[in-house]
């Protein structure tokens, strides 16, 4: 097992410094300086605004200069908000994403394998075509056409929640921007979970144990459960993706002062220090949640580790 | 629905909806960038024209959505196309060459999946601000993953086949067998998975519009439609409703269709 996950954390590494030397030299292969577009400095000026941020010196050596602070956990300065570090910003705007995410991760896991687990068992009855049939829809529709029609149907006209966003708001607020971002992934969660139950229910070790004379509930808990998991637990790297996207457009729809706020902010305002920042994050984010994954993967099913 | 009916149901729709884009602004008299600021937000009706009313600077709503339509249809096709050359190009010399080579080749692929890509997108629009062929092409160079493995998989049983080691006893050179003999023999899975990737095209297109990062104005597209109804759909529903349901009915046409499309190619292979 720790030979497993030693070689899956080496392997990332590659991944990672891929994923920060390409999103580096995007930005700096930008026609023009970060500053151009204000009044004309003189140039004494503007070479003193260059130094201050080493735009000065040859590329490769601001990537490594970048590169080191980044081993030291310190994505730079922001080029707009000019009292602030890169690292402040996340950390103002990242705990507001983490919290709606996480939420909604666990509500999608929640219902997503309740429903899917609910169809198998009831497979080829109307409910089992209720629940996939509104899962297809819940697919094929983006958040950012759900987000806005819930706000319009559950806030504007039936006034139950909130549509904008308030600091103290309370629980209230939270409801809709999670239940619009984990809906997509509860369609999603709930498909793949009813395809690999009607597989696992298949099997002789379930035949077995409904011999032995357990109940149905029993069986699924204690038996089916866990191997019909397997899927859902691969998905789970796109889907921590997915989430992160949508949680762009939701918070950009509810108001919430996110980090995604923060990146469609820099990326309007050409804050480039900032969207770079936010991408090495995030990039930095999947990648290490992907291995999480992969490592539980291992833990849960023995037979990868050896493969 | 039968895998057939579904074929046909979600065909006759994207078509419909097609011929309505193409037409639509046609027969209407009023344009997608005319201002009225004496008629703003009216609600649908026939009076003026204005089938699906006025947005909040008194454009024809009906024209600007057909408009957007295009724009959104257009964007998505030719970043399919791009999607597809590359991905039929990398999976097919990839399958064919094998070995080590295709390991190598395979690997990247399995590290690019692991990308945030959407967020290279917006860094490319960053970085070089909001070129119209640029959305088409970035989309297109995130959505060939995909394309390249199923490819891949089709190439290594087809290069074991008959015709392909006839064409290389009689001489034919690798880059011709892999471009006449195996690329054309794709085709049936290919149109499969360039209808699987059109609505992925579709939303990250819509993605960046709506956040307005995409097509800008007076140009339109229905993400960047749907946009504009958040912000009015207080005082005026049918400004957000309309392109949004339409939409979310051409993501679900395509995806229906795709599925419809394998599921028939898949019951072709195993008969």
């Amino acid at each position: 097992m720790l030979r497993y996950t030693l070689l899956r954390i080496v392997g990332a590494i590659p991944t990672l410094l891929l994923v920060i030397v390409l999103a580096f030299l995007m930005v700096h292969a930008a026609p023009g300086g970060p500053f151009d577009d204000e009044r004309a400095l003189p140039p004494e000026i503007e070479a003193n605004i260059a130094a201050a941020y080493h735009l000065d010196e040859p590329l490769p050596k601001q990537l490594l200069r970048y590169m080191g602070g980044l081993l030291q956990g310190d994505l730079g300065p922001s080029y707009r908000y000019r009292d602030y570090s890169v690292n402040e910003l996340i950390g103002v705007g990242f705990p507001y994403s983490l919290r709606i995410g996480a939420s909604a991760m666990a509500l999608a896991l929640l219902v997503g394998v309740g429903a899917g687990t609910i169809a198998a068992l009831r497979q080829g009855t109307l409910l089992d075509r209720v629940v996939m049939g509104f899962s297809m829809i819940g697919i094929s529709i983006p958040v950012l056409v759900v987000a806005p029609v819930l706000v319009l149907l559950l806030a504007v006209k039936l006034h139950w929640l909130p549509a904008g966003w308030s600091e103290t708001g309370g629980l209230r607020h939270y409801l809709l921007p999670v239940i619009t971002l984990a809906l997509p992934q509860i369609a999603y969660i709930a498909r793949l979970t009813r395809a690999s139950m009607i597989d696992v229910l298949s099997r002789d070790f379930i035949r077995t144990a409904y011999a032995q004379g357990l109940g149905t509930a029993t069986v699924v808990r204690v038996h089916a459960l866990k191997p019909a998991m397997l899927p859902v637990l691969s998905y789970m790297g796109p889907a921590i993706a997915a989430i992160l996207t949508g949680s762009v457009v939701v918070e950009e729809i509810f108001g919430i002062p996110g980090l995604g706020q923060f990146f469609i902010g820099g990326a309007l305002n050409r804050d480039y220090t900032l969207v770079l920042g936010i991408v090495v994050f995030y990039a930095t984010l999947i990648i290490a949640l992907n291995l999480l994954v992969d490592i539980l993967y291992g833990v849960i099913d023995p037979r990868v580790r050896y493969r | 629905m039968s895998g057939n009916r579904t074929i046909k149901v979600t065909g006759t729709l994207l078509l419909l909806i097609t011929v309505m884009a193409l037409v639509g602004p046609w027969i209407n008299p009023n344009d997608y960038m005319t201002m009225d600021l004496d008629r703003i937000l009216r609600s649908p009706s026939a009076a003026g024209m204005h089938w699906f009313g006025t947005d909040g600077l008194g454009r024809d709503l009906f024209v600007r959505t057909m408009h957007g339509i295009r724009v959104t249809m257009l964007v998505a096709i030719v970043a399919s196309l791009v999607s597809l050359v590359i991905g039929v190009a990398y999976g097919a010399i990839a399958g064919f060459v094998g070995g080590r080579v295709d390991a190598v080749m395979m690997r990247l692929v399995d590290t690019l999946y692991a990308l945030p890509f959407i967020f290279f997108v917006i860094l490319l629009m960053v970085a070089f601000e909001r070129n119209f062929l640029l959305i088409f092409v970035a989309i297109g160079a995130i959505n060939w993953l995909d394309m390249a493995r199923i490819v891949r998989g089709q190439t290594l049983s087809l290069r074991e086949r008959e015709f392909v080691e006839a064409a290389r006893l009689t001489g034919v050179s690798a880059a011709r067998i892999i471009f006449r003999h195996i690329a054309p023999n794709l085709m049936g899975i290919v149109i499969v998975y360039v209808t699987l990737t059109i609505p992925q095209a579709i939303l990250v297109e819509s993605f960046l519009s709506f956040l307005g990062l995409g097509v800008q104005e007076p140009q339109t597209s229905l993400g960047a439609l749907v946009d504009a109804g958040v912000n009015q759909m207080e005082r005026a529903a049918f400004t957000l409703l309309i392109p949004a349901t339409l939409l979310a009915a051409i993501l679900m046409c395509f995806n229906f269709l795709g599925d419809g499309l394998r599921d028939y190619f898949d019951a072709r292979h195993s008969q």
